[in-house]
Parts: C-alpha cells; sequence; structure tokens
C-alpha cells in the first residue's frame, strides 16, 4: 500500500524563524490522520505547505508528495501552474471559520461550481446536476432550494458543509480539515466529523485532521502526529499515544486534559499545566520542549533529539521517550 | 463625586492605551498563529503614546518632502511682505514679460504689468490662510456635532444624523458658490461658506468613532467613576478617536486649498487679494499667447495640495498601519 | 427564494428615507433665498427699469412678501410642489424651464466622466494592488496622488494648451461644430471630439480618489479567508482576481462613487465655465456674474434632487452588489 501523500524534511521559514522544522510523515489511503499540537506548533503551516498555499514571504524546503494518476508530484517543486491543478482536484481543504471562507458576494451553489469549472470539462447543466448531488453528499437538506442561497443565510454547520462539498466535488483523494469544526458548536462538531468520516469511505479519500482537540484525535484518527514547536516530536496510533506517551510534550497534554482518556467532554486544551509557552521557532541548540520539560537533562541542552523508530511503528523525538510516563507509574506503585 | 484621581487613572490609563495599541505586524494570513507568544508578549508593553507614529512618520520621505515643502510655502506666505514689499496688484513693469526675460522679475510680468512672481508669493498667504482656517472651523463643528451624535445616540443622532445628511448631500462646490455669491466674496465669507461644506465630513467620522468607542471598558469606567459627558467626550473618548480625524484634516486643508482657488479662478475670491485661482482665472485669456500665465499658478496650487497630500498619507500609514503593512 | 427583496420595496425604502432630507434641502434653499440681496420685487422692478416706493411696496403685497416668514415658507412650498422655481429676468423664461434646458448636458458630461474615472481607477487601482509595494505601485500611486492633487479647471487649461493650441487635435471649448450638417455616426464623432477634454479634466481628480480606493480593498481582500480558499480550490490567479477580490473591492468603490456624485457636480461648474460647455455649471457661473439668485438657488436644489436621485440608484446597485444589504 503506497501513500497517497508523503510529506518529506519539509521546513518553512520566515526570515529568521522556521515554524515548521524538518517534518516528515505520510497518510496512507482511506486512513484519517491526525496532526495534533497547540497553536504555534506549526500543524496549520503544514497543511498549507501540502496546498502549496504558503503566503508569499513564506521559505520553504522539503518535498510533499502527492499520487496521482500520473505518478507522483512534489506540490512545493512544481510551477504554479500545475499546482493550481492539483489543488482542489487530488487535495483539497475545509478551513476553520466557514463564516469567512465563503464570499459573501456569491451562492453557494456558484462556488461549488467554481470547482468544476476550474477542474472538470462540463457543461452548465452537467455542472448543476454535480452540485446539487454534490450538496446532497454533505446532507445539506432541501438542497434544490438552497442552491442558489449566499452564506450569510446559512448556518454555520451548514456552511461547513457547504466547504466539504466544495473540497470533494472532484473527488479528491486526499482531504485537509484545518480545525474544521474549532468555529462549531459542540453538537454541530460531531456531525460534521461523522460527515468526514462518511465521506472517507464513500469517496475513498485520506483524511488530514489538523486539530488541537485531542477528543477529536481520540475518536476519529487512526493515527496521530504531535507536533511541537515545528518539530514533529510524536507519532503513533490513538491508543498507544493515550496510553502510553513517550514525548514528555505528549504527556503534558493529555495530563493537561481534564479526562485523561480524552473523551467528548474535552475540549481545547489550555496547556495550563504545562509550565511556560510555546518556546519561538529560533533556531536554538538542544530540544525546543526543554525549557518547559519537568524531564530535562543536560544533554538536551545540547542536543537536539531527532525522532527515532520506537517499539516498532512508532515514532518520538526525545532523548528519554516514556520517562514521564515511567515515573508516574513509579509514583502510582509506591503510592 | 470622586475626587480620587489616581483611581481614576489606574482604571482608566491602561484601558486606553491598549485601545490606542496596534496590533502587532502578523504573517499575511490571519489565521497562521505560529509567533503567538510574540504578539502576547508585546501586547501589554508600555509605550509611549504617539511616539511611535511619530517615528513612523518621520520616516516616510514622502511625508518628510511634503512637510520640507509646506513649510517652505509657510514661510513664503509670512515673510510675502518683507520680500515683496510693494503691493502684488501693482503695475511694476512692462506686461507680458516671459519668465527669465527680466531677471528683476524671473517669473515675468502679466497682462498688467504685475510681478508674477511677487504674486505667487502672496497667493500663498490666502490660500493658505483660507485652508487652515476652514479646515479648523470645519474639524470644530465637525467634531462637536459628530461627538454629540455618537456619544448620546437616540434621538440627537438621530437629529444631528439627519443634519449631517442634508449637508452631505447638498453639492459642496454648488452650495459654496451659492453662499459666496450672496454674503460677498472675501477671505472670511469664503472661509466659513468652505467650512459649511467640510463639517459634515469630519461629523460622520467622529460620530462613527465615538460609537465605536463609547462602548469600550475605559468608557465605561470613567462613567461609572462618575465623570460627567463633557469629561467623558473630550477627555476620555476624543484622544482616542482623534487618529481618523488629524488624517483627513491634512486632505481637508487640501480640499479647502483646491475649493479657494476655483472660487476666487470664477471671480468669487476676495477681490482685493492677490490669489493664484485669480491669477489662472486672469491670465486663462491669454493662454495662446502667454500661457505661463496660468501654468505657474497652477503649478504652486498643485505642489502645495501635493504636499498637503502626501503629509496624510504619511499620517494614514503611521496611524492607520493596518492599510499600509503591505507597503513594506 | 429566502432573500426575496423586491427592488420596488426597496425604492420605497430609499424614497421613504428621502423625504426629510428633501424637506430639509428645500428649508435651506428657503433661507438662503431669504438672505440673498434683493427680493422678487427688486428683480421685477429692475427688469421693469424703475418703480416708485409705492408701486414697489403694492407689489411686495401682491407677491406676499409682507407676509411672515412662515407664510412665506408656506408659499415657498406650494409653488416648489407646482414645479415652480421663480422666473429669471437674465433669461425672461421659468428657471425650471431653464435649469431643465441645461441638466442634460452636465449629466452627460458628469456621466462620461464618471464611467472615465471608474473604469480608469479601478484598472490603476488592480495593477497597483497586483504590484504593491514595487515599482509599478509606487509611480503610479504618486502618479495619482498628483492627480489628486490637481484643480480640474487647471488640468482643463493645460489640456487645451496642449491639444488645442500646441497640437490642434481637439476643440478647446464647446459642445459640437457650431453650423455643422453632420448626421449619424460623424455627429458622434463631432460631440466626443468636444466631450474629450472636459471629461477628462473632470474625471482625473475622480481617477485617483479610485485607484487609491480600488488598491486598499484589494489588498484588504486579498487577504480574506475567502481568496485562500479560492486559491485552494485551485482556481486561476485571474479568475480570483476579477471573481474574488475585484468583485468584492466594487463594493466599497461603488459606495465612494456615490458619495462623491455631488462633489462632481461642483467640479463640473467649474470644468463647464473653462470648456464653455453648455451645462448647468456654465448656468451657475453666468448666474452667479449676474447675481441671478433665483437661478442660483434653483441649480442648488435641483443639483440636490439629482445627487439623492443618484445615491437611491446607488443604493440599488449595492444591493444588487452585496447579497447582505437589507437581509438582515
Amino acid at each position: 500500500m503506497t501513500a497517497v501523500l508523503s510529506v518529506e524534511d519539509l521546513s518553512v521559514h520566515f526570515g529568521p524563524a522556521r515554524p515548521v522544522d524538518r517534518v516528515s510523515f505520510h497518510v496512507n489511503p482511506r486512513e484519517t490522520l491526525a496532526i495534533v499540537g497547540e497553536s504555534g506548533s506549526g500543524k496549520s503551516l503544514t497543511a498549507l505547505s501540502m496546498m502549496g498555499l504558503l503566503p508569499r514571504n513564506a521559505k520553504v524546503s522539503g518535498r510533499v508528495l502527492i499520487q496521482t494518476p500520473q505518478g507522483p508530484a512534489d506540490m512545493l517543486g512544481l510551477p504554479e501552474k500545475r499546482r493550481r491543478l492539483l489543488r482542489g482536484k487530488q487535495i483539497a481543504m475545509v478551513f476553520q471559520e466557514p463564516m469567512t471562507s465563503l464570499n459573501p458576494v456569491h451562492s453557494i451553489g456558484h462556488q461549488i461550481e467554481e470547482v468544476l469549472i476550474a477542474h472538470e470539462n462540463l457543461d452548465r447543466a452537467a455542472r448543476r446536476t454535480r452540485v446539487l448531488e454534490l450538496m446532497n453528499l454533505v446532507r445539506i437538506p432541501d438542497a434544490a432550494r438552497r442552491i442558489d442561497d449566499y452564506p450569510h443565510q446559512l448556518s454555520g454547520g451548514m456552511r461547513q458543509r457547504v466547504m466539504i462539498a466544495m473540497a470533494v466535488a472532484c473527488r479528491p483523494r486526499i482531504l485537509i480539515a484545518d480545525e474544521a469544526t474549532t468555529a462549531l458548536d459542540v453538537t454541530i462538531q460531531a456531525q460534521i466529523l461523522q460527515l468526514l468520516d462518511n465521506l472517507r469511505r464513500e469517496l475513498d479519500v485520506a483524511v488530514v485532521l489538523i486539530t488541537h482537540d485531542l477528543g477529536v484525535v481520540s475518536q476519529w484518527a487512526d493515527r496521530v502526529v504531535v507536533m511541537y514547536a515545528g518539530l514533529h516530536v510524536e507519532q503513533a496510533t490513538p491508543a498507544q499515544l493515550f496510553g502510553d506517551p513517550l514525548h514528555p510534550y505528549s504527556y503534558g497534554l493529555l495530563r493537561a486534559s481534564p479526562r485523561s482518556d480524552a473523551g467528548l467532554t474535552y475540549r481545547d486544551a489550555p496547556l495550563a499545566e504545562i509550565p511556560g509557552s510555546i518556546a519561538s521557532a529560533r533556531g536554538e541548540v538542544g530540544c525546543p520542549f526543554r525549557p518547559r520539560c519537568p524531564a530535562a537533562r543536560e544533554v538536551c541542552g545540547t542536543v537536539q533529539p531527532p525522532p527515532i523508530q520506537h517499539r516498532g511503528d512508532r515514532l518520538v523525538a526525545c532523548h528519554f521517550p516514556g520517562i514521564l510516563t515511567q515515573e508516574e507509574r513509579h509514583v502510582a506503585a509506591y503510592a | 463625586m470622586p475626587s480620587d484621581s489616581t483611581l481614576h487613572k489606574a482604571l482608566a490609563k491602561p484601558a486606553v492605551r491598549t485601545q490606542t495599541a496596534q496590533p502587532t505586524p502578523r504573517p499575511e494570513w490571519r489565521h497562521i498563529h505560529a509567533p503567538d507568544a510574540r504578539s502576547a508578549t508585546t501586547a501589554h508593553l508600555p509605550r509611549r503614546q504617539g511616539f511611535r507614529e511619530l517615528k513612523l512618520f518621520l520616516r516616510n520621505p514622502n511625508a518628510i518632502f511634503g512637510m520640507v515643502v509646506l513649510l517652505t510655502m509657510a514661510l513664503c506666505a509670512l515673510t510675502a511682505p518683507l520680500i515683496f514689499p510693494r503691493d502684488p496688484l501693482a503695475m511694476v513693469s512692462r506686461p507680458f514679460l516671459w519668465p527669465g526675460q527680466d531677471p528683476a522679475f524671473p517669473l515675468g510680468t502679466d497682462s498688467m504689468g504685475r510681478d508674477v512672481l511677487a504674486g505667487l508669493v502672496h497667493g500663498a498667504r490666502i490660500s493658505l490662510y483660507v485652508g487652515l482656517a476652514a479646515t479648523a472651523l470645519g474639524l470644530g463643528v465637525g467634531i462637536i456635532v459628530g461627538a454629540l451624535a455618537g456619544y448620546f445616540g437616540g434621538l440627537t443622532d438621530r437629529i444631528l444624523s439627519r443634519l449631517i445628511e442634508i449637508f452631505q448631500t447638498l453639492p459642496s462646490f454648488v452650495l459654496v458658490v451659492v453662499l459666496v455669491a450672496i454674503i460677498g466674496p472675501n477671505a472670511t465669507t469664503i472661509t466659513v461658506s468652505i467650512a459649511i461644506v467640510t463639517w459634515p465630513t469630519v461629523a460622520r467620522l467622529t460620530r462613527a468613532e465615538f460609537r465605536s468607542l463609547r462602548e469600550n471598558d475605559f468608557v465605561i469606567a470613567a462613567r461609572s467613576l462618575g465623570f460627567g459627558h463633557a469629561h467623558i467626550i473630550f477627555r476620555e473618548i476624543l484622544p482616542n478617536a482623534l487618529p481618523p480625524i488629524i488624517v483627513t484634516s491634512s486632505v481637508m486643508v487640501a480640499g479647502a486649498i483646491l475649493m479657494e482657488s476655483a472660487l476666487s479662478f470664477m471671480g468669487l475670491g476676495d477681490p482685493n487679494v492677490v490669489s493664484w485661482g485669480s491669477m489662472i482665472g486672469g491670465g486663462r485669456e491669454m493662454i495662446r499667447t502667454a500661457w505661463y500665465l496660468t501654468a505657474l499658478p497652477g503649478l504652486a496650487i498643485v505642489v502645495t495640495v501635493l504636499a498637503l497630500n502626501l503629509i496624510g498619507d504619511g499620517l494614514n500609514d503611521a496611524l492607520n498601519p493596518r492599510f499600509s503593512e503591505d507597503r513594506l | 427564494m429566502a432573500h426575496s427583496k423586491s427592488v420596488p420595496r426597496q425604492i420605497w425604502r430609499i424614497v421613504i428615507h428621502a423625504i426629510p432630507t428633501v424637506l430639509g434641502i428645500v428649508v435651506l434653499n428657503f433661507l438662503l433665498l431669504k438672505l440673498a440681496p434683493g427680493d422678487a420685487a427688486d428683480v421685477i422692478a429692475a427688469e421693469a427699469g424703475s418703480a416708485t416706493e409705492e408701486t414697489m411696496a403694492a407689489l411686495r403685497r401682491s407677491m406676499g412678501l409682507d407676509l411672515s416668514v412662515l407664510e412665506q415658507l408656506k408659499t415657498y412650498l406650494l409653488n416648489l410642489v407646482q414645479l415652480d422655481l421663480g422666473h429669471s429676468p437674465r433669461y425672461a423664461m421659468p428657471v425650471l424651464d431653464l435649469i431643465m434646458q441645461r441638466l442634460p448636458g452636465t449629466l452627460l458630461l458628469m456621466g462620461t466622466a464618471l464611467g472615465v474615472a471608474i473604469l480608469l481607477g479601478i484598472a490603476l487601482g488592480a495593477i497597483m494592488s497586483s504590484f504593491a509595494g514595487r515599482i509599478p505601485d509606487r509611480v503610479l500611486s504618486i502618479l495619482s496622488l498628483l492627480f489628486y492633487s490637481i484643480p480640474g479647471f487647471w488640468i482643463g487649461l493645460m489640456l487645451i494648451l496642449l491639444f488645442s493650441v500646441k497640437l490642434g487635435w481637439l476643440p478647446s471649448g464647446g459642445s459640437g461644430t457650431i453650423g455643422s450638417s453632420l448626421t449619424g455616426w460623424d455627429a458622434l464623432i463631432d460631440k466626443a471630439r468636444y466631450m474629450i477634454l472636459p471629461a477628462l479634466s473632470l474625471a482625473l481628480f475622480y481617477v485617483a480618489i479610485y485607484a487609491r480606493l480600488t488598491r486598499a480593498a484589494m489588498l484588504e481582500i486579498r487577504n480574506q479567508d475567502y481568496v485562500r480558499t479560492a486559491r485552494a480550490k485551485g482556481l486561476s490567479p485571474l479568475r480570483i482576481t476579477l471573481s474574488h477580490i475585484l468583485r468584492n473591492a466594487l463594493i466599497p468603490v461603488t459606495t465612494m462613487a456615490g458619495m462623491h456624485f455631488g462633489n462632481m457636480l461642483g467640479g463640473a461648474v467649474v470644468v463647464e465655465t473653462v470648456f464653455s460647455w453648455p451645462g448647468l455649471g456654465r448656468l451657475a457661473f453666468e448666474a452667479v456674474m449676474a447675481r441671478d439668485f433665483n437661478v442660483l438657488l434653483g441649480i442648488l436644489l435641483l443639483s440636490s434632487l439629482v445627487v439623492i436621485v443618484v445615491n437611491g440608484l446607488i443604493d440599488l446597485l449595492q444591493a444588487r452588489l452585496d447579497p447582505r444589504i437589507g437581509a438582515k
């Protein structure tokens, strides 16, 4: 099974700052990969890099390989003209704010149709039929009546469904959802995530969930990538991560949540239990989590730990993987 | 009434500061929170008010150029009676001397043998006087009306807004022409007439600012401390509403100068004073033979107005950095 | 559809909203008329050549000029309702007829100038915004600021100097070749030749305004989330610029165009006098020279009404451009 998307050694620079630092991971067909981290961890920039949508002043290196029917294509290496043909067609994205992400002056039908105009060779009538199909697919009730509505006439959840309809209009292989449910009510969140999961199976699309919400991760993800300060610090399945976090940051992330099994009630971890704030992304020596790490040793201040394979399929970037979890068990055993 | 001014300062001033604090420039897209920590650390740094804006303004070469030109013009206007003590409307040489023809009259003479350079230097007086005085008057009326409408809201706002709308609907230059024609042309009537048509712009702007500021914490704090309306309007809200008004005022001076020149071009200027517009009006008939009589005073207007607009742009960039970040 | 915003209902709303403004303008007009030196009796007496004290008094009584101001206002309003704006002694015809004769000329000139200004301004603004901060943007920014600083009447004279006097390409004034028997296409070309210079003189200032506004709006909109969405959809840069950025930038630009219409009318007054263009502006100029206040105030009143109508049309256009308007 070859990956539909592989990110290799991706770095993003803004002047001296490096908010994404040598990140590598891959996405398998039909899986849901979650990328978690607090704001400033570089997860959104990683998503934008995958779309080739970084702001102009960003410098980017590494590769983002996307499987296309014509073979793998590197989103970062291609000229803008070819990249455009991948966006919306092979890889699509749903953004956080459905209110501002839709153009207020065009009807939702037209905005969905635009994807078809850009990528498919269909006549007007065929496009309209497809738009209606898509609106039904994302469970927008009464599609025929709503097709000419404007975004302001829709609820937040409905708008996000429109965004999803646009994203899946050309049946992409990869769908990135960048905090796609953060701005919505809890009940609507669950509906939208369920919809994404249904589409994943129905349309054979891999979903990349960018989130800071561990509840979402535990419930929907097949694999998790944890990012901290632009670095890829841990990768595991949710079960592995929640049961046995290897990186002290992952450990803190889980312990900071009200329920460490990260059920449905868990929302918006303030990370207050992890002392300090996210380090600036400047290339300092040593482990970037060291200032906040309760288990930091001397070596952590001098050598930045690279991501290494751990216990088979897991990855962790720490000199002392699992140290906090072990300590906790130790304390628990003596308590 | 509480007399404890330290309590007032403790409550109100920090709020004032955060109000005026500009957001730190962010990367191009709003949703990228990458350097979140940076804005968090700079947001509450103490900062002397207006200092950063002044520095930004002084770093703008266009604005500096505008300031230099404007100050030169102002200097000309102030020293005109010293440099050219003779009446600029008096005949001093033979008519239609071209610029450069006679070193005594470097910019030549007009159809009546009047010194063009002396006319230009004296003309700066009326232009700048009308420009500044009309703006000051317009600002005064506009700020008061706008502040009252925006601060009190309700019926006051409805009535004043209607008044603003009426004056904004009247075609401004037509109204100025009518007013000056009816009350008779002289520097004061021209100034007042221009102020009558320009105050609504200021009033609208001030009203909008007051409406958005009046619900702010620092206003509520001041109100809860029992300060009177006048204090809250002028001491609490107005200082925070000033930036857009300051930007507008330099454009208003430019507009007033343009209006005065158009009036005197049409023969509605003060007949006893030489003005750039009246010089153009007088030179107009001779455009085929002595076009410099039209061109030179026009250039004087353009340079002055351009200087003011450059200053306005510089102020805008310094005070509203939101719109200028893409230029950097 | 869920958002039925019927046009008749919108028009109704606009009309209802405009009524108090119209009334305010009418009253203001009446007050200005009272302020003007000399009343209607003086005008008639002047026409007749001479009149005694008694005949004047009788005349005043018969015209109701001895009544209270309120009574006179009532008469004035009644006359207005019957479309009676008074009589012009100079032209020996009703003011309304006189104005209606000249209104089309002004509207044609303004319409052309506004069209040119909007098209050129948006085009320049779009270019400036796509090169933001780079050389073409800087050059055009300075150029637009220059346009913004040039008085319309002076640029008109300079255009006459260049294109009529020096090059002889275009006529220097008037609205058509006198006594020409041109028909069809040739007549239109002839008209257009007379139109170019005045329309351009009037438009330049507004080109600058719309260019600057379009630039700012497009830069602002370029960073909106929905533009990022459009890029994520894989749309072409041209489509993104036209259908998403420019389309949304049109909203502030049309708002501004509406707000400037009254000012443009004022600009037309001066430009018409430069080019002897037979419109309201020249009529106003002649009325000023003749101290014909009936005509002058008639022009003020009617041009205000034109502004109100145009603003109403802009409101309708806005509702078409921005689906959020009117749907609460």
